[in-house]
């Protein structure tokens, strides 16, 4: 599999990473669109299945951000991911959507909840905040209980003026 | 509003705003509709309106903590959803579980598919004007759920599966309980299939409803029912076997119409090869056994050793206090949920909270394939449509 995509092109793969029986191939940033296109046309790899994709937030490290892409071949019943590293400033990578069609809400999701960038989107909205949503809530730098200066409940107890 | 060109003339189209608040929408999703006449030109789907931020309320729990949110996400399939997020944290922790707790969790798992297809065939009959096939799948529902509640002390959120094993040892009589839903529900089955497979009217407003071709439903990454009704026999439990379904024998059924009436045949079928696997894993059950892997500093020790052994009341206040860090890694792990392929995706730092944990939900990655299902059919399809992907919005917003 790894040497498939090696054979067509030695840049693709930066780094394969083998942990608890699941392959991890880095690609570089430039070349992600055209190694997707190639594992789902590649007539030994038949990756016909975008089954997820997801970011994973390093934050201080950096490259901050991790896309991950799970693919499955289901003629071949094989599954595999490839991932992407992106600096913080400059978190822009290719959309998958012309590969995959399925891509289009996955990229959304991140895209909202993380702030990353694709190109070649064709409808790049955020889709599970609303439009006017400030930030991205799965950012680690972000706090879990939020940025609204909400009063506890404890004090919003004391403060009313029932009692 | 745009003009379109029809065989009677230039028309102008209309926006119709269906949701969020619609029956049949199955929770709370909005779809914006622009019409000619009765005809769908394109279908917008507009959601989020039940984001609870589950994935990053995960982040600041311990992982064993976690599990109860896992059952929140989608409530007709809350063991499932345990089950897909013990499966990943074991994978990243190394950790084999034990026959017996694997066999009691296959068996737990297929009681949720019926329960699931119950409640989809109920609402889904009651959005195409069939009454009566809802009281009647409600009524089994409850049959099963009340086994739910004999395993684990709840209905539906059980928190049943945990990492390492399942909570409970199985109850007094669970082998009766569940022996008498075998016996009653294959004639129930039939009595749906009576109700429903031949009524004209239920053919009416299925058959060629809905229509996706099988490389179209591959590209837009459907799963589950929803693709085999396609012909494309993708279900993980045969091809990537967890928790030893590759020990069972079941089929996958598949349709190659690709409708709605497709769809509502595959889950039909489903039900039965599932009785067939709950049938499979009884037998296998033991009486006695464990049902939790030993792992100290991982799995809550029993009770009796924590009475009598140190190292065990230790480890069980490290357990619950501190939680447990797996080695830095990550994990993805997919099984066959009612809906489809439902992912769990958990990434760690070392600390004892995930520095990840990511759901592939298939009712939101399903639910993007509607508009391709409904633009150019008629807006009383469209109900059909949205109920024959079988979509649970908790799932879909997370």
């Amino acid at each position: 599999m790894v040497e498939t995509l090696r054979s067509w092109n030695p840049q693709a793969v930066a780094e394969v990473i083998e942990y608890r029986g699941e392959t991890t191939i880095v690609v570089p940033r430039e070349l992600l669109r055209a190694a997707a296109e190639r594992c789902r046309s590649d007539a030994k790899l038949q990756f016909n299945l975008l089954t997820d994709a997801t970011c994973v937030d390093r934050s201080p490290v950096e490259p901050r951000f991790e896309l991950n892409y799970h693919l499955v071949s289901i003629p071949r019943r094989y599954r595999v991911r490839l991932r992407v590293r992106l600096n913080g400033n400059d978190a822009v990578v290719d959309s998958l959507f012309p590969v995959w069609p399925g891509a289009n809400w996955l990229e959304r999701e991140i895209f909202d909840l993380f702030g990353v960038r694709f190109s070649g989107h064709p409808d790049l909205r955020r889709i599970l905040l609303p439009e006017d949503w400030e930030g991205h809530p799965l950012r680690r730098d972000y706090p879990v209980e939020g940025f609204r200066d909400l009063p506890s409940t404890g004090e919003m107890f004391r403060k009313s003026s029932v009692l | 509003m745009t003009t379109v060109e029809t065989a009677t003339g230039a028309t102008k189209t209309m926006v119709l705003n269906m949701g969020p608040q619609h029956p049949s929408t199955h929770g709370v999703l909005r779809i914006l509709l622009e019409l000619d006449g009765e005809t769908v030109v394109k279908a917008v789907p507009d959601l989020g309106y039940l984001h609870t931020g589950i994935e990053k309320s995960c982040e600041d729990k311990t992982y064993s903590q976690a599990i109860t949110l896992t059952d929140r996400m989608d409530y007709l399939n809350p063991l499932g959803n345990n089950l897909v997020y013990c499966l990943a944290v074991e994978k990243l922790l190394g950790l084999e579980v034990p026959k017996r707790a694997q066999y009691i969790r296959v068996m737990m798992v297929e009681l949720q598919r019926i329960s699931s297809h119950l409640v989809w065939l109920g609402t889904h009959a009651i959005d195409l004007g069939a009454m009566s096939v809802f009281l009647y799948c409600f009524r089994e529902r409850e049959e099963i759920l009340k086994i739910f509640e004999l395993f684990s002390g709840q209905r539906m959120m059980t928190s049943y599966i945990r990492i390492g094993g399942v909570a409970l040892q199985p109850p007094a009589g669970w082998r009766q309980a569940v022996e008498r839903f075998l016996k009653m529900m294959p004639s129930r089955v039939d009595e749906y299939e009576n109700l429903l497979t031949e009524n004209p009217i239920w053919m009416r407003r299925t058959q060629g409803i809905g229509y996706i071709s099988p490389e179209d439903a591959i590209a837009l990454s459907m799963t589950g029912p929803t693709l085999r009704a396609a012909g494309v026999a993708y279900d993980n439990r045969k091809v990537f076997p967890y928790s030893s379904y590759d020990e069972f024998q079941f089929n996958v059924p598949t349709r190659t119409d690709s409708d709605c009436y497709g769809r509502y045949m595959v889950r039909v079928a489903e039900m039965r090869e599932s009785l067939r696997i709950v049938r499979q894993a009884m037998e296998k059950i033991t009486d006695e056994g464990p049902i939790k892997t030993e792992a100290p500093g991982i799995i809550p020790p029993q009770r009796e050793k924590m009475k009598t052994e140190m190292e065990a009341l230790i480890y069980h206040f490290k357990i619950f206090t501190e939680g447990f860090s797996p080695a830095p890694g990550e994990a993805f792990v997919a099984i066959e949920s009612p809906r489809g392929e439902l992912g769990c995706f958990v990434a760690s730092d070392g600390s004892p909270k995930p520095l990840r944990v990511h759901f592939r939900s298939p009712s939101y990655i399903n639910l993007q394939a509607l508009p391709k299902l409904i633009e150019g059919q008629l807006i009383a399809d469209v109900v059909a449509c949205i109920g024959t992907i079988d979509i649970v919005l908790g799932e879909v917003d997370r």
